[in-house]
Parts: C-alpha cells; sequence; structure tokens
C-alpha cells in the first residue's frame, strides 16, 4: 500500500517506558519475529505510532503491526497476535555468581 | 496516588459546555494514528458494503460524488478526552448507501486503507446516525484526518469513525475491531463513558 | 515487592536556562539508582482535577547520585513543554520514572570512535554522552554533528565550545539550517554528505554512529550514513517524533 511520508511515529524507544512498567524488565535488546514477513527485528528499530488510543508496534519491513498495548486505568492490554515470538535477553543463570 | 504537579492545566478550555463525562473542549484537531497515513489515489478509490450473504455493492468515487450529500455538523468525542464541538463535514449519508442494500444483518465491520477495523451494530450506521464524508470545514478531508473519505459516526467515540474508510462487511456475528479487541470498549458511548471493556 | 518500572518523586532543585525558549530543570529523585548516558525518563503531569498526561525526555546529564537533568525545548502551542520551561520552578514536585533504554546507550568503557548526529533538542540525550566522555577522561574519538535552525537555538553553547576546544578527541560541529552567524561560510541547509565527510568522518564497521532528533531529521541521517556503506547494525537512533516533544 501507498503511504505517505508523516512524522507521526517514533520508534521503538517510546515503547520501553510501558512495557517496564508492567514486565520490570529492559526489552530495548528485545527482538519481535514478524508474523507477516518473518523479519526479526530489535525493539528499538520498530516503527511505533504512539499518538493515539494505544500504543502500535509497526514491522519496519512490512509495516505489519507486531503489538498493540493499551493501558487503561486498571489493566494493560497487549497484542501479540502480529509477532510469532518476542525473544527477550535475559542474564545467563547457568554462569557461576548468577 | 498520582500527586498533582502545581500550576499545571494542560491545553483544555476551562468553559466545559455540553461535554460528555470526562472530557476536555479542544480547539485544535488532534491527529491519532495507528499507522502511516495511506495514499489514495481517486481513481483507485472503491467503498463497498458487503452484506451478510456475500454479495458487494461498490462504489467509485463518481458514483460517490453522484448521491445526494448531506452537510452535517456534529461535535467530535474522542475516547483520548478531547472534544471538538460544532464541527461541519460533507458527505452520503449511510442510509443513502444502504437504500442499495438488501440486508437484515445486525453487525458491521469496518475496514479501512491501511488495515484498521472496528466493529458497531448496524443500527448505529442508520437513521441518520452515520456518514462516509470527504469534506471537512468547507476543504477536501485531508489525509492526515482521513481523506480522501471517512466514516463519521459521531454518537460514538471517534475510534469508531475509520479514517480512510474502504469497506463495511455486515454479519449476523459481532466480530471485533482494532482497539474493541485489546480493551477498548465494545460499543463505545461516550456519554455513558464506555471507554474501555468493562466500563 | 514493587511490579515492574515505578513512579518517583522528583523535587526540582535548580533551573538553568539554556536558551530564549529551553532550559534545563534539575531534579533530585530520591530512590534513583542511576542510569547510563542516553536513556531517558517518561514524565507524568497531573492536574487539580485529576486530569494527566506524560511525555518522554533524554536525560542531559550522566548519573550522579540522585540527581537527574532534563532539557525541555518549549514547542510552539505545545500541552506539557510551555509548562516545564516556563512555570516550573526550584521546589516542584513531578513525577517521573526510568532510567528507560538500554539499546541507545554509550558507556565510557567502549574505546570505538563515535559519530554524534543531532536534530534540533535531540542533542540532549547525545549532550549527557559527551560529558560523560569528558568526564571519564575517555580518549575515543568523538564527534557531534549538531544541526538546528539559528545560533540562537544552539542549546549548551558555551560548554560544547569548550569541550571542542579542550579536548584533542572531540570535535563539535554546529550545522545551521536556516540562518547562520556572521563568520560561518557554509551556507544554511540541512545536513549533507559533504558535513559528514567534511568532518573527516569515514564508514567503518568498528565505529558507533548515535542518531536522535525529529522522525524525519534522523531517517535522514540515517539513510545518508547507510547510503555512504556505514552498516546498519553500528547506527543507533532515536526519533522524538513531528515536533522533538
Amino acid at each position: 500500500m501507498d503511504v505517505l511520508d508523516d512524522d507521526l511515529h517514533v520508534d521503538g524507544n517510546a515503547a520501553l517506558g510501558p512495557f517496564a512498567e508492567f514486565l520490570g524488565v529492559d526489552v530495548s535488546a528485545s527482538t519481535l519475529c514478524c508474523a507477516g514477513c518473518g523479519t526479526a527485528n530489535p525493539l528499538a528499530a520498530t516503527v511505533v505510532y504512539d499518538r493515539g488510543p494505544g500504543m502500535v508496534v509497526r514491522c519496519p519491513h512490512c509495516g505489519d503491526a507486531l503489538a498493540r498495548l493499551v493501558r487503561t486505568p486498571a489493566d494493560v492490554w497487549l497484542d501479540l497476535r502480529g509477532a510469532t515470538a518476542w525473544r527477550i535477553p535475559m542474564p545467563d543463570t547457568s554462569l557461576p555468581g548468577r | 496516588m498520582a500527586i498533582v504537579s502545581r500550576g499545571f492545566h494542560g491545553r483544555r478550555d476551562a468553559a466545559a459546555a455540553d461535554l460528555p463525562p470526562g472530557q476536555y473542549l479542544t480547539r485544535d484537531f488532534p491527529v491519532l494514528a495507528a499507522g502511516p497515513t495511506p495514499r489514495i489515489r481517486l481513481e483507485n478509490w472503491r467503498f463497498s458494503i458487503v452484506d451478510e450473504h456475500g454479495r458487494t455493492h461498490e462504489w467509485t468515487w463518481q458514483d460517490l460524488l453522484a448521491l445526494p450529500s448531506e452537510r452535517p455538523t456534529v461535535d467530535l468525542h474522542c475516547v483520548t478526552k478531547w472534544s471538538k464541538l460544532q464541527t461541519t463535514w460533507e458527505g452520503v449519508s449511510l442510509d443513502t448507501l444502504f437504500a442499495a442494500v438488501d440486508t437484515s444483518a445486525a453487525y458491521a465491520l469496518v475496514t479501512a486503507y491501511g488495515g484498521y477495523t472496528t466493529n458497531l451494530p448496524m443500527a448505529d450506521l442508520r437513521d441518520g446516525k452515520a456518514w462516509i464524508v470527504h469534506r471537512y470545514d468547507g476543504k477536501d478531508l485531508a489525509p492526515e484526518h482521513g481523506g480522501p473519505a471517512r466514516l463519521l459516526v459521531p454518537h460514538l467515540y471517534l475510534w469508531k469513525s475509520a479514517k480512510w474508510v474502504q469497506s463495511i462487511r455486515l454479519s449476523n456475528q459481532d466480530v471485533q475491531g482494532f482497539w474493541e479487541s485489546v480493551g477498548y470498549h465494545n460499543y463505545g458511548d461516550p456519554w455513558r463513558e464506555q471507554r474501555y471493556a468493562g466500563d | 515487592m514493587v511490579a515492574g518500572l515505578p513512579w518517583l518523586i522528583g523535587t526540582v532543585v535548580d533551573t538553568r536556562q539554556e536558551t530564549a525558549t529551553a532550559r534545563t530543570l534539575v531534579f533530585d529523585v530520591p530512590g534513583w539508582t542511576g542510569h547510563l548516558p542516553g536513556q531517558h525518563v517518561d514524565l507524568r503531569l497531573t492536574a487539580d482535577d485529576g486530569y494527566s498526561t506524560q511525555r518522554s525526555y533524554s536525560m542531559g546529564a550522566p548519573a550522579d547520585g540522585t540527581r537527574v537533568e532534563l532539557t525541555v525545548q518549549r514547542v510552539i502551542d505545545g500541552e506539557v513543554s510551555p509548562y516545564l520551561t516556563d512555570e516550573v520552578r526550584a521546589g516542584d514536585q513531578l513525577e517521573l520514572r526510568g532510567p528507560i533504554g538500554g539499546w541507545f546507550v554509550w558507556r565510557p568503557s567502549v574505546t570505538d570512535p563515535v559519530l554524534l548526529i543531532a536534530g534540533g533538542s535531540g542533542v540532549v540525550p547525545l549532550m549527557a554522552m559527551l560529558r560523560a566522555h569528558t568526564l571519564s577522561g575517555s580518549t575515543a574519538p568523538l564527534t557531534l554533528l549538531y544541526s538546528v535552525r539559528t545560533p540562537a537555538d544552539v542549546l549548551y553553547a558555551a560548554e560544547l565550545d569548550a569541550m571542542s576546544g579542550r579536548h584533542q578527541d572531540v570535535d563539535v560541529r554546529i550545522l545551521y539550517s536556516r540562518e547562520k552567524p556572521a563568520g560561518i561560510e557554509r551556507k544554511p541547509q540541512r545536513l549533507g554528505s559533504d558535513d559528514v565527510l567534511g568532518a573527516g568522518w569515514r564508514p567503518r564497521p568498528d565505529s558507533r554512529v548515535y542518531i536522535c532528533g525529529p522522525t524525519g531529521f534522523v531517517e535522514a541521517a540515517a539513510n545518508l550514513l547507510v547510503l555512504h556503506g556505514q552498516p546498519e547494525s553500528t547506527v543507533r537512533t532515536e526519533r522524538f517524533g513531528p515536533t522533538g516533544r
């Protein structure tokens, strides 16, 4: 689909605060695999629309919505149907001292 | 429990006028987006209504402009809390479009160019409650506000007034749209403050 | 146990006027555990009738105990920025959460050459990186290309001048896009290849690039570098949206 250049989007850095709020981990190094085109995208490189009723995280390659996040007064709703997997780096617990 | 920020008022008008609960008056026209702004050439623009039997009724841009048009003046209420009063539009009533459609379906799923969807009962699209509009404030509807044409259903929160409307699919099953399936209210009446699921 | 990232209360302890339209707010935030250069905070403002809104602001200074510095550029008709630049005063308390962002960060322990590209108020997180570079005594070669509209818009002007003069591995170039001061030859224009190459930068896989500013600026700058051969994986970006809010 043909789209107009717009300045309405930001990048995945904008999603970090809302995700950190309920997950408690820094997901900036995480990767979302797109269900539409199959690419693996660092969250920071995704195209984020956050001027709306909720936040939409889109694949930078095909534009499909990878994730939708809505913060209501009582809940966080997270829809990940556009992503086949979300990979979040964690400390390696197999190493001594962890 | 949030603390109050001394001296902060936000961009709002003090005069509450006749606003639904929790809404604030705005004088500008905020642009909210769930995705990029589609670029639709008028020669390629189509609007269709697909009835519950799968029959498709389609209009080209010329077809739309040839239909009787109306100039509704309506108030807009966005679920993000801004309201804009007495906005002027020009477009075709859904009643005019439905006159060509033989249906007894109860529900509608609206789809827009770019993939956005929203759902509502058929009854909320009829009897003078909804339009396909292509002009705002005396000018062609700008792309960032939904141009060339958007749905306008002012008695519900503005997320139901799908920008870049492309088709309406009729059914006896209610299928939730883009925001309804992720926490927003299935119906969305601003006067009963139906913002979120469960309200 | 506190789930996720809690809202903390920051007290404004100092304010510094940076330009006619931009101001630095210095907060003391009990409970702050530090941050890395490049990270940001979310600020939450609540009116007395309960209306509330949030914005993200980059921190302009590296970690220093419970001290957090934000530099805010007043946006015309902005809902939040005029409040922060014109109304907030020492003693006021605002809610913030952070630090946020582990990707758009620079650590002083990294010795690779660094190219920083700022559009307008996008210079704020890059300033945190520059200040950390100076404080740590790092000798990593660092270049800042800072695009602004007019001389009146330059944030941290005196400090940038001093850094550039004092440290041989720091090179700061201010690029004017609308109006230039007397004595500058480069005619006002947007960031282009000549600016990047003229600063001595050449594409190399071991260097790191950080670009911050309005969405359009960041995308143009990133495309420019990648077009010149800088590997995409070495370019980190942070887009502010249309107005650099």
